[in-house]
């Protein structure tokens, strides 16, 4: 089956020369190198029946490629692969470069509308059977083109080395070391070494950027010539008369190319549209491209996702749970590989006009399969969105009622075993729910963590070379809330007194109420006789009927005893103790307060206060209260003579080493506590959704 | 469709291009030119970005004190420390160049050069044997004072820095890049 193409010779052949200047340079070029042929032979290839809409899709994706060859290029000159710059360079390119975002922005959407244009070319080519003899090869040359494609959006995933991209990565690296025999050895080839780390990054980049961008440009010559050679694969019957691809399949192409184009920008920019709508200002670093918080090993990612095109692989391995590593093995190599596998044999089954018939149904099932697992995947992600939690509140009260013991759940609906069936089908339901909700937390955490790293990122001091997760790692602002929950909040409470939910919190807790911790509201509160015994105080704890409980009770509740203007005047200075006094209390009363703590017959019978040495108490000693130092001290070690001493409840010693080992807490670790629950953290200028 | 696997057979005559043929390619070459260019203006946008970036201000930076300068007339070289910031990361105080100081006999007063040959940018050496400075990349040769030994390759002296000696003996140089290459002593900006 020779295929021939011809070509009108008219226009080729030399002609005689052409008048004017730019004429006899356009002669010259053309004797020398040829190049009207060249361009003929480019333009002029026949298009039988006529250009049409549905040839646009090879081209959209050759416009797409060098899109992101473009992009890709000038993001390489400021890119840093390296586990201390990665991050950073793509911080500096998306938000202090010029035009870094739209940049940035073209690349990552352009990036995934490759991929469905992919899908749609890969439909075009099994419906149109242009597979089939003698363009075989030349469909298995598009099969490896698309890999190497699905290889670069893999490898690019991870080049800005935030969360989203290490996690994802480490998952697919992992799924890698499953192949059999060199599974391990391709992981640590591709990882580039037993962890994760520079030589991950140069290796992936080196990847992303080489080796199957080459390889790709060497395969989709190849593709185009054998495309050219065998002529385009013409939709029949032809119902129009043939056509020059110049200009009329050209002129389809192009704007085919215009769409897909304005999709992209309207993908970037549909945000900033949004946003002035609403009126709020147009972050232009915040358009474009995500950039997760900096990658962290220590830190737990709940909202690890694989880009969305990838998602249903991930949806498919949930099928395989509680098989293991088999059930792994065999959905992210097994399947997808025999899936590969038929896509490889579809043109010898398209002998058979049974056989194409198969390929086409087998592709649109793949497709319907692979849309499908995304919309599962979603909806699992997204349910807490569209569900009404409110609806299964009842469902919430019985499972919390019963602590969800199936025996005395089933009690409860006295052996009705179709009420109990249709509340176990309520309950799965509420459970997808929290389970969706946790996620969605998880994001929003994420974006917040992302929006805080940026903001340390912009400080004066830019980022130190130890990168910008060391940043991150000492800041009070992020850090504080996650050392307060693991090693504090078992015990403390830490919730504003003035929200709804504060009575709640603060009545499981077994320890104060510590939020605002230092200031003059927290010192009123504890010098309060209605609070001073309640649970946002001593109330839950060993001194719930304590000295300072029964004192405040009782010779402080007494205006005899006790003036309120005193009272007051002790509670800014212990504010101005800590750093953190009222604006607008005169120094006269800051002094009258220091004094009366200090007086040995007032607070001082108790407590000790100022430089005097005296007499060691079981209280603690109010210098400095509820400063940096003082906060330090007492998370380090409660028991210390300076603090409670003998007197401690429960609180363990967080700066101290027990039984030979580290101390639970490193000295920064607390002084992240301490800065966190004083409100000592950098602020920028866009300052994140508080979170604490 | 049986027809589907015959091969296409084209017929001899060159088809007609219709006749809007000049509108379509006029259209097609405004459509793939707008859709070439956001990656064209993005790229070129960004890529222009370090045209933007100014170096810090010229400031007067702690170098040494006078008692570690000699008054005899041969230039030391000293480290130039300063905080440092290179596009995202910022440095603490660390070494960020050299200059040359030296003192006549006798004399308070301090001159400082820069060790940057004003020919090429290399680095300037010291010859204390020859009493003269010499850059390894050219053989530029300068006087002790930095003035210029002719012939050279060099078209100016080497660029002397302001510098300030305070009370207590403590000597700031004012830190700063010049153009190489031409005759006139011209700051970066």
């Amino acid at each position: 089956m020779k295929h021939e193409r011809r070509h009108g010779n008219a226009s080729t052949e030399r002609q005689p020369a052409s008048a004017g200047l730019l004429g006899r340079l356009d002669d010259f070029l053309d004797d020398r190198t040829g190049y009207r042929a060249l361009l003929h032979e480019a333009l002029y290839e026949r298009v039988p029946g006529g250009a049409r809409w549905r040839y646009v899709w090879g081209s959209t994706l050759v416009f797409a490629f060098m899109t992101q060859v473009i992009t890709g290029l000038v993001l390489w000159s400021s890119y840093s692969a390296g586990a201390q710059t990665a991050w950073e360079s793509v911080y500096y390119i998306q938000h202090e470069m010029a035009g870094g975002w739209l940049l940035r922005g073209i690349h990552h959407v352009m990036a995934q509308a490759m991929v469905v244009l992919l899908a749609l070319h890969l439909l075009q080519v099994v419906i149109d059977g242009a597979y089939r003899a003698p363009r075989e090869v030349n469909f298995w040359l598009g099969l490896v083109l698309m890999m190497l494609v699905l290889g670069m959006a893999l490898t690019g995933y991870l080049l800005p080395w935030d969360q989203k991209g290490y996690w994802a990565t480490r998952v697919a690296t992992n799924l890698a070391g499953l192949v059999p025999l060199v599974g391990p050895s391709l992981q640590q080839l591709v990882v580039g070494g037993p962890d994760y780390g520079h030589h991950t990054l140069t290796r992936f980049f080196a990847l992303h950027a080489g080796f199957l961008p080459a390889t790709l440009v060497v395969m989709l010559v190849v593709h185009l010539s054998l495309f050219r050679k065998h002529g385009l694969c013409a939709k029949q019957p032809l119902i129009r008369p043939d056509a020059m691809f110049w200009p009329d399949q050209v002129l389809k192409d192009a704007v085919a190319m215009l769409a897909v184009m304005a999709v992209v920008l309207g993908v970037i920019l549909m945000p900033a549209l949004r946003a002035m709508l609403e009126g709020r200002p147009i972050v232009p670093g915040e358009l474009g491209a995500e950039l997760g918080a900096p990658a962290d090993p220590s830190q737990p990612y709940a909202a690890a996702r694989p880009e969305w095109y990838f998602l249903f692989l991930f949806q498919f391995l949930k099928v395989f749970e509680g098989w293991g590593a088999t059930g792994e093995f065999f959905g992210a190599i097994v399947v997808p590989g025999l899936i590969m596998g038929v896509m490889f044999l579809m043109p010898i089954l398209g002998r058979w006009q049974l056989g194409h018939r198969f390929n086409v149904a087998f592709t649109l099932g793949l497709l319907a399969g692979i849309g499908l697992l995304t919309a599962m995947a979603t909806n699992e992600d997204y349910a807490a969105v569209w569900a009404d939690r409110a609806a299964f509140a009842d469902v919430e009260k019985l499972l919390e009622e019963t602590g969800n013991d199936p025996a005395r759940i089933a009690a409860h609906f006295g052996g009705d075993t179709s009420k109990l069936a249709a509340f176990e089908a309520r309950a799965k339901k509420l459970d997808r729910i929290r389970h969706s909700q946790s996620f969605l937390d998880a994001v929003t955490g994420a974006k917040a963590d992302a929006a805080r790293a940026v903001e340390l990122a912009g400080r004066p001091e830019r980022i130190p070379p130890t990168g910008a997760l060391d940043l991150v790692r000492n800041d009070a602002f992020s850090q504080g809330p996650r050392l307060f929950a693991q090693h504090c909040g078992s015990c403390h409470a830490h919730v504003d007194p003035s929200s709804p939910d504060a009575p709640s919190v603060e009545a499981k807790a077994s320890a104060a109420n510590l939020h605002g911790f230092g200031t003059a509201a927290w010192a009123r509160g504890l010098l309060d006789p209605a609070r001073v015994g309640g649970p946002a105080y001593f109330g839950n704890t060993a001194h719930k009927e304590g000295d300072m409980v029964s004192f405040v009770r009782g010779d402080l509740a007494d205006a005899d005893q006790w003036k309120p203007a005193e009272v007051e005047a002790v509670i800014a200075a212990l504010a101005a103790e800590a750093g953190l006094p009222p604006a607008d209390v005169p120094a006269a009363v800051v002094a009258e307060g220091r004094a009366l703590i200090a007086d040995g017959e007032r607070c001082g019978s108790c407590h000790r206060y100022g430089p005097e040495d005296t007499e060691p108490v079981d209280a603690p000693n109010l210098t400095g209260w509820g400063t940096r130092d003082w906060l330090v001290g007492i998370i380090t070690d409660p028991t210390h003579e300076q603090f409670y001493d003998g007197m401690n409840d429960r609180m363990p010693r967080f700066g101290v080493a027990q039984d030979g080992g580290a101390p639970p807490l490193t000295r920064r670790q607390i002084e992240l506590i301490a800065d966190w629950l004083r409100g000592e953290w950098y602020r920028g200028t866009a300052h994140a959704a508080a979170r604490h | 469709m049986p027809g589907h696997l015959r091969p296409y057979a084209a017929p001899d005559h060159e088809p007609t291009p219709g006749r809007r043929g000049a509108v379509a390619k006029l259209l097609a070459m405004l459509c793939g030119g707008l859709a070439t260019l956001p990656p064209l203006v993005a790229g070129g946008w960004n890529f222009l970005d370090p045209l933007r970036r100014r170096s810090a201000a010229a400031t007067f930076l702690p170098v040494t004190d006078v008692a570690s300068v000699p008054d005899d007339g041969l230039p030391r070289q000293f480290a130039v420390v300063a905080e440092r910031v290179d596009a995202w990361t910022g440095f603490a105080a660390e070494p960020i160049g050299a200059v040359y100081l030296r003192r006549e006999k006798g004399s308070d007063t301090v001159e400082a050069l820069s060790a940057t040959c004003p020919h090429a940018g290399c680095f300037v050496e010291m010859e204390p044997q020859e009493r003269c400075f010499r850059c390894p990349c050219h053989n530029s040769r300068f006087m002790l004072d930095g003035g210029i030994v002719a012939p050279s390759p060099s078209p100016r002296a080497m660029d002397g820095l302001e510098c300030r000696v305070g009370k207590n003996g403590e000597i700031a140089v004012k830190w700063q890049n010049f153009y190489t290459g031409i005759a006139e002593k011209v700051a970066r900006p």
